[in-house]
This record gives C-alpha cells, sequence and structure tokens, in this order.
C-alpha cells in the first residue's frame, strides 16, 4: 500500500522466559491517529518502544516508510516521542529544553528561535521561554513535552499515556486540543492508552490489544458496534456477555428464549457468547416472547440511569432515560441487529 | 509548625551540645592561650598561630593534605560517577549486590582499610609514600561520591536519557549533556564530601605513608608524641574549622535541594 508509513511484520517479544508480544503484524498508515489501547500488562508500551527504538524486538521487523529498520538506533528514526512522566530536562529552561533537538542536529540559532516560538504559541505557552520547568504544572510540562517532540518536525510522533498523569478536566482538553494539533500538523500519532473513551475520541484507528496480542483494529465506530469478540465488547464500554447458544443461522437462544439475530456461520448448537450494549436494551411490558425480569438496582449517572434488571440466574444491565422503580417487572426488548454472537473466547494458551 | 518547648527539653538538649562540643571549645580556646602551660591562662594572643605558620614541617603537611585531598576528590568523582550511573542502570539484583558491595568499606573499621591497603602496596611491591597515601585516599572516597550520586540518580526521570536519544543525541551526547547535569547537585556534594573524609583521615594515611611523607593529621601525631605544644591546638583548631565549614556546606545544600523537591 502506498501510504502505509509503518510496518510491524511478525513482531515477538520476551523478556526471559516472558512472552509480552506474539507476532504482532500491524500497517500504520501515514498521517493517522493511531491507538493502541488494552489494559496494562497487553504490550501495548511494548510495541511503541519497539517502534521508538528503545527496545529491541525477539523476532520480526519493522518497517518505516517501505525500509527495514530494526538495527537503526533510536537516535537516527524520524519520530519523536512524549514520554509518560514528559522526561523534560530540569536542568534547562522551557526554551533550552524545545531547542534541545534542534541543537543537536546543528540548526542555526535563528531559526531555532523562530521555531521554538512557533511551537509554543501552538501549545499556548508563549512568553515561558525563560521558566524553569520545575515550576510549571503537570498540564503545562504536557505541552512543553510535545512543542519539544514535534519541533524536529517528525514523521510520526509517540504518545506513551501522555494524558495519564492530569486530572479529568485537563485530560478532555489535552484531548481535543492534541487532536487538532495532529490534524494541522498533518503527522502520524501513535497513542497508547488504556482509557476507551480516550481512544474512541481521538483516533482515526484503535487497535484493542491484550495478552500480548492484537484483539481487533478498526475505526471508533466499528469496535464500539462490531467487537470481535467478548473482550473488545467488555473493554470497548460496556456490555451484558451473556452464555448462549446458536440453533441455526440467524437463529439463537440465550436466558431460556429464542431470538432472531444477524449473525450466521456457526455449528448447528454451537454454544457463543451473545454481547449486548446496556443501551440497546428497551424496557417495556412484560410479554411472554422476551426477556422479563425484576429491577432490582438503579442508579442515576446524569445523561442516562443505570439498571440491573435479575431475570432467573442472569443480571442484566440496561441503560435507560426513564427511571423504574426497584422492584417492579418490566421487560426487555431488543433489536436483532443489536444482538452481537461472538465465539467463546479460547482460554489463554501461554 | 511551631511547637513550644518545655524548659526541661531545652535543657536536656543543651546539656548534650556541651558534652558534644565542650572539648573542641576548650582546645579553640587555648589555642588562643599566650602561655605555654596548660592549667594557667596567660591572656589572649595569637603567637601559637604565627609559629604554627613559620614551622616549615607543618606548612609541607599542610601542601600534602590539600593536595591529596583535591586529587583523591577529583580522581574518585570521576570514578564514583561512573559507578552510580552503572550501577543504577544495571538489573535490580545486580544492582542491589553492587549498592551494598559499595556501602561496605564505609562501615569497614579504618585501621582494617588501612592495614589491608598496606599489605596490598607492600605484595606489589609499591614504595610507600605520597602515590601510596594518594591511592588510599582515592579507595576510600569511592564509596561516599557513590552514595552522593546515587539518590540523584533515582530522582532522575527514567525516560531522561531516553528522551535526549530520541531527540537525535547520540549516547554519549546524552550522558554529557542530560545525565550528568542533571545530576551534578550529586556530584558536588561527592566531591565536598571526599574532599573533608581526605582532610579528616588519620589512621589510613598512617599505615600507607612512608619516606618521610606526612599529611597533617600525622604530622599532629608525631608532634604530640613529643608532648602537646600549643601550636598543635591551633592547627586542630584550624582543621575543625574547615571539616566543619565543608560539613555545614554539604548539609545545606541537601536540605535546599530537599524543599526544592518539596515544592
Amino acid at each position: 500500500m502506498k501510504d502505509n508509513l509503518i510496518r510491524l511484520e511478525n513482531i515477538s517479544m520476551s523478556y526471559g522466559e516472558k512472552q509480552v508480544l506474539k507476532s504482532i503484524n500491524l500497517d500504520v498508515r501515514d498521517k493517522e491517529f493511531i491507538t493502541f489501547l488494552g489494559p496494562s500488562g497487553c504490550g501495548k508500551t511494548t510495541t511503541l518502544r519497539i517502534i521508538g527504538g528503545f527496545e529491541h524486538q525477539t523476532s520480526g521487523n519493522v518497517y518505516f516508510d517501505g525500509q527495514l529498520i530494526n538495527d537503526v538506533p533510536p537516535h537516527k528514526r524520524q519520530l519523536n516521542t512524549v514520554f509518560q512522566k514528559y522526561a523534560l530536562f530540569t536542568h534547562l529552561n522551557v526554551y533550552d529544553n524545545i531547542a534541545f533537538g534542534l541543537r543537536i542536529s546543528k540548526t542555526p540559532e535563528h531559526e531555532i528561535k523562530e521555531r521554538v516560538q512557533k511551537m509554543l504559541s501552538m501549545v499556548n505557552l508563549s512568553g515561558y521561554e525563560k521558566r524553569a520547568v520545575t515550576s510549571l504544572s503537570g498540564g503545562e510540562q504536557q505541552r512543553i513535552a510535545i512543542a519539544r517532540a514535534l519541533v524536529n518536525h517528525p514523521r510520526v510522533l509517540l504518545l506513551d499515556e501522555p494524558l495519564g498523569a492530569l486530572d479529568l478536566k485537563l485530560r478532555k482538553e489535552m484531548q481535543t486540543e492534541l487532536k487538532a494539533i495532529q490534524q494541522a500538523l498533518g503527522i502520524t500519532f501513535i497513542f497508547v492508552t488504556h482509557d476507551q473513551e480516550e481512544a474512541l475520541t481521538m483516533s482515526d484507528t484503535v487497535v484493542v490489544m491484550k495478552g500480548g496480542k492484537i484483539q481487533q483494529i478498526g475505526t471508533p465506530i466499528g469496535i464500539y458496534n462490531e467487537p470481535v469478540n467478548a473482550f473488545v465488547a467488555d473493554f470497548i464500554g460496556e456490555s451484558n456477555i451473556i452464555d448462549g447458544i446458536m440453533n441455526e443461522d440467524y437463529v439463537c437462544t440465550f436466558g431460556g428464549k429464542t431470538f432472531d439475530c444477524t449473525d450466521c456461520g456457526f455449528a448447528k448448537n454451537e454454544p457463543v457468547d451473545v454481547v449486548i450494549r446496556p443501551e440497546d436494551f428497551r424496557m417495556v411490558m412484560p410479554r411472554e416472547e422476551i426477556i422479563c425480569g425484576i429491577v432490582e438496582n438503579i442508579v442515576f449517572k446524569g445523561v442516562h440511569y443505570e439498571m440491573h434488571v435479575k431475570s432467573g440466574e442472569i443480571t442484566y444491565l440496561v441503560h435507560s432515560t426513564i427511571p423504574e422503580v426497584v422492584g417492579t417487572f418490566v421487560g426487555l426488548e431488543v433489536e436483532p441487529f443489536d444482538i452481537h454472537i461472538m465465539k467463546k473466547s479460547q482460554p489463554e494458551e501461554n | 509548625m511551631k511547637k513550644k518547648l518545655s524548659p526541661l527539653s531545652i535543657i536536656y538538649s543543651c546539656l548534650i551540645f556541651v558534652f558534644l562540643y565542650a572539648p573542641i571549645a576548650v582546645l579553640i580556646i587555648y589555642s588562643f592561650n599566650a602561655s605555654k602551660s596548660r592549667g594557667t591562662w596567660g591572656g589572649f594572643s595569637l603567637k601559637w598561630y604565627a609559629e604554627l605558620f613559620s614551622n616549615s614541617d607543618i606548612m609541607s603537611a599542610l601542601v600534602t593534605t590539600l593536595t591529596i585531598a583535591v586529587i583523591s576528590a577529583a580522581v574518585s568523582v570521576v570514578i564514583g560517577t561512573a559507578a552510580a550511573v552503572g550501577i543504577y542502570y544495571s538489573k535490580r539484583r545486580t544492582k542491589a549486590l553492587l549498592t551494598s558491595a559499595a556501602n561496605i568499606p564505609m562501615l569497614n573499621a579504618d585501621i582494617v582499610t588501612g592495614i589491608s591497603l598496606l599489605l596490598l602496596f607492600t605484595f606489589l611491591k609499591i614504595d610507600l609514600g605520597y602515590i601510596t597515601i594518594l591511592l588510599a585516599h582515592i579507595t576510600f572516597n569511592i564509596p561516599y561520591v557513590i552514595l552522593s550520586v546515587m539518590p540523584k540518580l533515582r530522582q532522575l526521570d527514567k525516560n531522561a536519557y531516553e528522551a535526549a536519544i530520541d531527540l537525535g543525541a547520540t549516547p554519549l551526547r546524552a550522558f554529557f549533556s542530560v545525565i550528568i547535569p542533571e545530576i551534578s547537585p550529586g556530584i558536588v556534594t561527592g566531591a565536598i564530601l571526599a574532599f573533608t573524609m581526605s582532610i579528616d583521615d588519620f589512621v589510613i594515611s598512617f599505615f600507607t605513608t612512608g619516606g618521610g611523607v606526612s599529611t597533617l593529621s600525622i604530622e599532629i601525631y608525631t608532634m604530640a608524641k613529643r608532648g602537646i605544644k600549643p601550636e598543635i591546638n591551633a592547627l586542630s583548631a584550624i582543621m575543625f574549622l574547615v571539616v566543619m565549614t565543608l560539613l555545614i556546606i554539604v548539609n545545606v545544600r541537601s536540605s535546599n535541594a530537599e524543599k526544592k523537591r518539596e515544592q
């Protein structure tokens, strides 16, 4: 593909006995915002560090712009990194921190000045040149770290959970700002996070990882609406994951009732995971063909109410904008296309 | 937080400090005593200080002491800093092992260090003298440098080195333009501490010297064998003040650094 910038080919990584990456294959397109998303220990940061050159994969190849870069040391790669704790140089002031990379590449001082000023105004910190980095707040340090990386005009910016240390409000602001910067500069961002909402908000492409393997690659909408397995469904937003059986194509059974669905290609009577988003249930009058249960509790969540509805052995999580009194007997209606059928996840081989 | 101290605790603290500092106070006062006798006060005089500075043995010992202190501090700072960085970036178990291995010589009795160095130099057939004292001082100073540099390395952002590399610096440049400046307060503290330890040392110097080379502490010891002369009081007073000043500098530096970190 022409616009492929980075390609990972069968990347595996082990620390002694422990295998942290298992045969990762991934293409990163030029100018896209791609996010590695997963719980801690899933291998997302290791993958990022292999692209940056800070770790060397046990096997597999990394290509950059068509060139094999396995043996290119990090200081010769055309990418820059924003580290988790920013890693600013405390012995230098803001200006000298941002100018660090340009001085190494022997850029003339007048050009350095111009580029540093431009970066500072981009991150809304003009006038901070002489400040000591230790006197800045977390959010300001974050912006300096971004400016220090971007001033070198990298083709790719790697970001390792850069918003993790910020409070919620600042985080939301930075999410919007980062996305705006990425679009304005038109460079590739590779972003690592364990926060699914962050991933959905900013990314063009989301790579969901677990246990050193890629679970799913797709657009935020695609991953949310069509998760490939129960793990992705549960990790991206909230989900009801119910044991069920695929009677035949387009018909499934769960919770003692039989439903039409839109999936096919399973063996007859194959046990499956049935995944239903809590907001896809509609609360209606109880009737025979649908799931009925008792409202166990209700919590106000701002936009919606979160309710647990107990039906036999199974408790369903339901989101609704209309509250229901605890103890009420209700029916739960769900459209065939909102019933997602997934193969039973294989137990992890180790 | 201000707490009012009870009179009892004030008295108690005063007693402790009197107990600790009375001998030194007496020494300093007597260094200004015009009378040669230790029992009587013959009025204030600076004559022992004058005699001290006209004594050529003492002056040459002073030069030896200062040059050894400066050179051994400089050399041990280079070796100790490199060692600390190496220890810090090694694997966890190696790190623990090397840290304790580096700490043990500080706890070792001076006399053991002195005798073992003496044996080593004799075994290697190195003539005892200025060089052997210098080597000995470098040896016992290195752990103090490591001890002062280590905390600074621990405070260092774990990605600082990688950040420099990421911005295009070669590993060597990253080390000299990021790691060294970031840990420089620890290096300076280590240098002052090493200098102080070197001036302060008697036992190890005593065992590793030869060929008539004396440091100040050895000179004082030799003079004292012939009876305590008042000029020794003067010399001891000066040494005490130098060492104390340096230690105060070290302490003020580290407490300032702590305040800065708390902000």
